[in-house]
């Protein structure tokens, strides 16, 4: 059981972790941040493996895994 | 469940000021969990350049100074000799160690300066908007090479690690790359062992990071680390050029 938390205000929508999760289930929202830039979310999170290679390459900090 | 991945201690709250996809944040965070791991933040003064990281005082959650474009590697030597205890780092860019600050790295690195040298390779001038920098590629489109670089009047892209690693006094320098989770934890493991070199005063310490820069290459991130993969690693090896075994 794993399970990942995006600060949604640190995001700026750059979609790299999107591009390192082996499981495909990072997606961008289609809200909007206070930045304006629409920040990833997960879905399908049982799916989650903890892996945190999506924490690795956000630039900006943004993502917390659990484990 | 317990908390396996998060922001290092080393890291203040303030978030980072680079564009989106910009691999100074990652290049950031590995360093400031390389200084967790050893224990050090309180005992340890960076050295900011000027560049796009000329803000990265606000994010390092150490004691920080700013030197003059280029000087970091002069500023952190006074540092580190009158105060011979504390772990001392520059975070430099291409434009600000390859280019303005040559004569300071080159020198810190053959008198052995027992500091450790972040340099961030992203082959072109950010924070100025995309001029072309001596770590451009041949053919590479910038702002002051819009018809690509052309070796005959702008010479060939410098290798920093190679050049240093001929120095006899370099304890330890490598190349690394921030373009995918594999080379990410790799980038980690050599910047620890530079910051290692330091604290066991072996010498001089350069990690150089291959890192993109999305907004001036005119890429969106993920095209960016493709390219880094594609152009700049056949052109940069990875790798260690030089240890502390080497060492005279």
């Amino acid at each position: 059981m794993a399970k990942i938390v995006i600060d949604e205000e640190r995001c700026k929508g750059c979609e790299l972790c999107l591009a390192a999760c082996p499981k495909h289930i990072l997606v961008m929202s289609e809200n909007f941040n206070k930045k304006g830039y629409h920040p990833a979310k997960q879905i399908n999170p049982e799916e989650c493996t903890g892996c945190a290679f999506c924490a690795m390459t956000c630039p900006d900090v943004a993502i917390e895994v659990f484990k | 469940m317990k908390k396996v991945f998060g922001r290092p201690e080393s890291l203040t709250e303030v978030p980072f000021t680079y564009c989106p996809g910009c691999h100074h944040g990652i290049a950031h965070r590995l360093v400031a969990e390389v200084l967790d791991e050893f224990k050090v933040r309180e005992n340890t003064i960076g050295v900011c350049p000027v560049g796009c990281s000329v803000f990265a005082y606000l994010f390092f959650n150490v004691d920080m100074i700013c030197a003059a474009h280029g000087r970091a590697p002069a500023t952190a030597t006074g540092i580190k000799r009158v105060k011979p205890d504390s772990i001392v780092f520059t975070y430099q860019g291409d434009g600000d160690l390859a280019s303005i600050g040559t004569a300071e790295i080159v020198h810190a690195a053959n008198r052995g300066e027992n500091i450790t040298v972040i340099f961030i390779n992203n082959a072109i001038y950010g924070m100025t908007g995309g001029q072309m920098a001596p770590t451009t590629l041949v053919g590479q489109v910038t702002q002051t090479s819009p018809y690509g670089r052309d070796p005959k009047t702008m010479g060939y892209p410098i290798k920093m690690a190679e050049m240093l690693s001929t120095l006899k006094r370099a304890a330890y320098i490598s190349r690394v790359a921030l373009n995918k989770p594999a080379n990410i934890i790799k980038a980690k493991k050599s910047i620890k062992k530079a910051f290692q070199v330091q604290l066991d005063k072996k010498g001089f310490s350069m990690v150089e990071i291959l890192s993109t820069c999305p907004t001036n290459w005119g890429l969106s991130p993920i095209e960016a680390s493709k390219w880094l993969e594609e152009n700049m690693i056949p052109y940069f090896p990875l790798g260690e050029f030089r240890t502390p075994e080497e060492v005279a």
